[in-house]
Order: C-alpha cells, then sequence, then structure tokens
C-alpha cells in the first residue's frame, strides 16, 4: 500500500475548495448544478446538504474501506459499499431534516433524494481511495469539496440571476449559455491550480 | 468436498455492511419518525379521529373509515383524494402541484396521501364521505350484456347495507394479476337502483391494455370476494322536474339503468320528460333494448333512442343511424319540445362527451345545467 500523501490540511482544504473544485476541475455533479443553480434559494439548500453528506460519505467510507474491505480483500466491491454507503446516509439525513426543519426539507425537495445519484459524492469517495488519503485527510477533502460544491452552485446562480435579463442571441438562451458560463467560471478556478494540490 | 471460503467473503461482506446501515435507517426511522397519536378534526368538530402520527392522511382516515375517494391508492398519482385542511401542514408539495388549480390552493386544498400526519390537524371534507364504506363484497354473478362488457354484480357481506344515490360510483379493487404487481383500484358507476341495498351492481368495459378491466374479463369468478369501497360522486338527477336529455355511450348505461329504475322504485318516472339516447357502433355494442323499449312503450313521457354509427347489414337496423351527436342534434331541432326548460345528463368517454355538450349549448341548452361523469 502507498503511504498516504504528506498534505497540510488547511491546503488540502483550501484547494479541494478552490484550485481543485470537484464541479470545476473535475466536472461533477454537473446535472444538478446545471438545473438546480436556476434559484438562489434552492441551490442553497442543495449546496448545504451535499456539503453535509460529502463530509460523512468520505468519513464513513473510508472507514468501511481500510477496516473491511481492505483486510477481507474485496477492494473491488468498494462501487458497490460506497454506493450503498451514501444512499443510507442520505436517507437517514431526509428523515432528520423531514423532522428538524420543515422549511428545510421542503426547499430541498426531490433534490435531496437526488444526492443519492450526484455523481460528485461518488467521486470524492472514490478519489479519497485513489489519492491515499488518510482517515482525517478524507473527512478535511469531503468538507472541502462540498463547500467547494456549495460555493460553485451559489456562484453559477448569481450569474444566472444577472445572464437572465441580459440581452442573449436565441441559440444561446437557457443552457447554452449556462455552460459557457461554467467554462468561464472553470477557467477562473483552475487558473490558481499550481499554487496548492489535492495530492 | 472442499469449499473455498474465499468465495463467501464478498457476499458476506456486502450483506454485513448493507445490514448495518439497513438497522441506522430503521434505527433512526423509530427515533425519529415517531410522532406519537395525531388528532385529526373533521369538518369543524362533525367528527375527531386520533391515529397514529407519521403515515400519510389518506391512510390515517382509512384507518377510521373515512374513504376519501383515491384510485391511485396512496402514490400521488391520480390527484384525486383532495381534502382541505384548515390548519397548519406546512406548504403545498410539490407533488401535489399538478393536482392543484389556484383557487384550491388558495381555498387550503390539498392531496391527502402527500401530506404526513405530524401534528393534530384540522380538515373538511364533503359530508357524503362520512357514508363511505368498505365492503368486502362477493360477485355474485358475472353476466356478458355485449361482447365487451360484462355486467358485474357484487354481494356486500351478510349484515351490511349500503345508502347511495343514483348516478354515484364505487371504487373496485383487483388483486396483483399476472405483470401487475400491485393491487388496483379503478372507479365505476353503479348500474344496480338504490332500493337494492344490500348489492351493488356495475358494468364494465373491456379497456385494451386495461388493469382492473382486463382483472374482471380474464380472470374475475363468480364467488370470489372483492374489496368496495363506496359511494362517491355528485353525479345524480336534479329535482327539478325540466326535461331530461340523457346522452350515454357503452358501460356509459350504469348510471342511468340506476337513475331509471329509481324513478320505477319510487314512482316518479312519469313526472317529466325523458330522452334517452345511446350510441353505439353496431347492434352488438347495443344492450338491455327489451327493457328500456319497454319503458319507451309503458310511459309516454319516456323516449328510449338508441343510434348505431356503423349498422351492419346483418343488423337490421331501422332505427336512428349516424354518430349520437348528430341523432342528438337533429332530435334538439325538430322533436324536443324547445320551449321547455332542459337539464343535460350525460356519461361516456371524454370524446363524446365534449361533442355532446358542444351539440347542447348550441342548441341554446345552458352549459351549467348540462350534468355529467366522464371516465377518466
Amino acid at each position: 500500500m502507498n503511504a498516504a500523501p504528506i498534505l497540510n490540511p488547511f491546503s488540502l482544504f483550501v484547494a479541494s475548495i478552490f484550485t481543485s473544485n470537484i464541479l470545476l476541475a473535475n466536472f461533477l455533479g454537473m446535472c444538478s448544478f446545471i438545473s438546480i443553480s436556476k434559484d438562489m434559494t434552492s441551490s442553497n439548500g442543495l449546496g448545504m446538504a451535499v456539503t453535509v453528506v460529502l463530509t460523512i460519505t468520505a468519513a464513513l467510507n473510508w472507514v468501511i474501506l481500510h477496516h473491511v474491505l481492505i483486510p477481507l480483500q474485496v477492494e473491488y466491491l468498494r462501487f458497490i459499499v460506497f454506493i450503498i454507503t451514501i444512499a443510507a446516509v442520505v436517507q437517514v439525513l431526509e428523515m432528520v431534516i423531514d423532522r428538524v426543519s420543515q422549511a428545510l426539507y421542503m426547499s430541498l425537495g426531490i433534490f435531496l433524494p437526488l444526492i443519492t445519484v450526484n455523481c460528485a459524492i461518488l467521486g470524492v469517495s472514490l478519489f479519497m481511495e485513489i489519492r491515499n488519503y488518510t482517515f482525517v485527510q478524507s473527512a478535511i477533502y469531503g468538507l472541502g469539496s462540498g463547500l467547494g460544491w456549495w460555493l460553485a452552485i451559489m456562484a453559477l446562480a448569481a450569474i444566472r440571476k444577472k445572464t437572465e435579463k441580459s440581452k442573449i442571441s436565441p441559440g444561446l438562451q437557457g443552457p447554452g449559455i449556462t455552460v459557457i458560463t461554467i467554462g468561464f467560471m472553470a477557467m477562473a478556478f483552475v487558473g490558481f491550480s499550481g499554487m496548492l494540490a489535492v495530492q | 468436498m472442499d469449499i473455498n471460503f474465499a468465495y463467501f467473503i464478498a457476499p458476506v461482506a456486502v450483506g454485513g455492511i448493507s445490514a448495518g446501515l439497513a438497522a441506522l435507517i430503521s434505527v433512526t426511522d423509530k427515533i425519529v419518525n415517531n410522532y406519537g397519536d395525531i388528532k385529526m378534526d373533521i369538518n369543524n368538530g362533525k367528527k375527531e379521529v386520533v391515529v397514529k402520527g407519521g403515515q400519510p392522511m389518506l391512510f390515517g382516515l382509512a384507518e377510521k373509515g373515512i374513504f376519501v375517494p383515491s384510485a391511485c391508492g396512496g402514490r400521488g398519482s391520480c390527484g384525486t383524494c383532495k381534502v382541505t385542511v384548515k390548519s397548519d401542514v406546512g406548504p403545498v408539495m410539490p407533488t401535489e402541484i399538478p393536482w392543484l388549480t389556484k383557487d384550491e390552493i388558495a381555498a387550503g386544498v390539498r392531496i391527502s396521501c402527500q401530506i404526513k400526519l405530524k401534528q393534530d390537524v384540522a380538515i373538511e371534507i364533503p359530508e357524503e364521505l362520512f357514508y363511505v364504506q368498505e365492503y368486502q363484497a362477493t360477485i355474485e354473478r358475472i353476466t356478458r350484456v355485449t361482447h365487451d362488457i360484462l355486467e358485474v354484480s357484487c354481494k356486500l357481506p351478510e349484515g351490511k347495507e349500503v345508502t347511495f344515490t343514483s348516478g354515484q360510483y364505487g371504487q373496485f379493487e383487483v388483486p396483483a394479476y399476472g405483470k401487475v404487481k400491485e393491487k388496483t383500484m379503478r372507479a365505476y358507476s353503479m348500474s344496480s337502483p338504490p332500493s337494492d341495498k344490500n348489492r351493488l351492481e356495475f358494468l364494465i368495459r373491456l379497456v385494451p391494455g386495461g388493469i382492473v378491466t382486463t382483472y374482471v374479463h380474464e380472470h374475475l369468478k363468480e364467488g370470489q370476494k372483492i374489496r368496495v369501497v363506496g359511494p362517491f360522486g355528485d353525479f345524480q338527477v336534479h329535482d327539478t322536474g325540466a326535461q331530461m336529455i340523457c346522452v350515454a355511450g357503452g358501460s356509459g348505461m350504469a348510471p342511468f339503468k340506476s337513475i331509471f329504475q329509481d324513478m320505477i322504485d319510487k314512482g316518479t318516472l312519469n313526472d317529466r320528460e325523458i330522452w334517452y339516447f345511446f350510441g353505439a357502433r353496431t347492434k352488438k355494442d347495443v344492450f338491455y333494448l327489451d327493457w328500456l323499449y319497454k319503458l319507451d312503450e309503458e310511459h309516454e313521457n319516456f323516449h328510449f333512442i338508441p343510434a348505431l354509427s356503423e349498422p351492419q347489414p346483418e343488423d337490421d337496423w331501422d332505427g336512428p343511424t349516424g354518430l349520437i351527436t348528430e341523432v342528438l342534434d337533429g332530435y334538439l331541432k325538430d322533436t324536443i319540445d324547445p320551449e321547455k326548460e332542459k337539464e343535460g345528463y350525460l356519461c361516456g368517454s371524454p370524446g363524446m362527451l365534449d361533442a355532446c355538450m358542444k351539440v347542447m349549448s348550441d342548441n341554446g341548452m345552458e352549459s351549467e345545467k348540462i350534468y355529467f361523469d366522464k371516465f377518466a
């Protein structure tokens, strides 16, 4: 087994938010990113939910990977197991939110269960494995990626609010201009990737 | 024999992890979703029931014998289980919006299968839902009345009675069969008269691909037990004395059979002018002809006009031909007294109904006096 990379937890945290933003550097979790960013409130709620789920699942999957799958030499099951874990965490989270805050539950609506199939969540768990993160690094990377996702969707929602009122040629309205916007955002985020690295 | 235990590691690992997570979910469910008992106030204190919290309102009401109509069984896909909620149960859910109009949302109407009971609620439902009951009926007789319509007579359990108005409908539930994995309910108008208090009769036409109609036509046996819930609906005769212009097609015969039989039972059939138009394609699609012709003969004010749109040579048909709308139009223009007030009663497919309503309004009938029962 390769040794865990020596990384300053703080720089890993900042890198996962900005320079290696899971959305804009890895282009994961695009579907909900594009569809939800129409609306600021939903974006905020979904960003929050993704952050919580990412942090918990990255840590939980690290524990399962290193204490169950690797000792039993069944690492090849990680895809299935990671997804099961994610689905279960989302279920639990949904029940808790439903009970604790009806307003948040309503504003997240169908998007809460859909987090299960958000590829960013599985992506983080798989990166955690490929990059041999320690438990702490995994949790920090999960939290950072979640915050990065949240930041990116809020930024895009804000920009889309502006573009809604701008004059855009008919062929580019809607998804067209959104994807172009995402491209520019990605360039801005990735532009600093030399300064901080996630591995 | 050598058993390589390595083969078992993977399933056991996945199974163990899944079991652990499932346990976590069910423990959370037990703790988080325990809402205790919920008190439901119905129609401003008319009735009060206490049910277990955490379940959808529709099921909570059904548990206490209050059956809000539901065609899909609580999956939120039919939008019929509407109730008016007077207390705060949170904002309208996205799953409800397609079924509610702006006015309904403003009035507090909600889809009861989508509302989870979390705190005490106050709701309003139509008064007649209190009379809705659930019956484990026995199929007494299945009679084929045309090549695609069956008359299904259900006997209610001993000691149970039903009170309904002619024109109302009941919900008929068939069990899972073949590729259909869930028991399914569909609404059918009662064709039996209200005087028959321990029997419900339905006319069920085979709809190609229909879940319930296919079951009824291919699997239902006499003597079988079937769950029936009812009565529902507000299609009924309005007691005004105006001329009744009734139009039906296919199994749309059902409410009219009940209505006319009810009038005979009450002795009111002679009280008003009744025109009953029945549209069919060929002679093999018309039924109850003997009974209706007899009524036509015996009662001066009762007129039965069956019309065939595609009469076959072997039908030997000398009655009116053409689409029912054309026949209706002709009668409204030439035969039916234009001076006397008229009320329209329609039962049939949406296409036929819309066409007939247009003919009626074109002939000067007021659209608010045209009552209908549309098959969805």
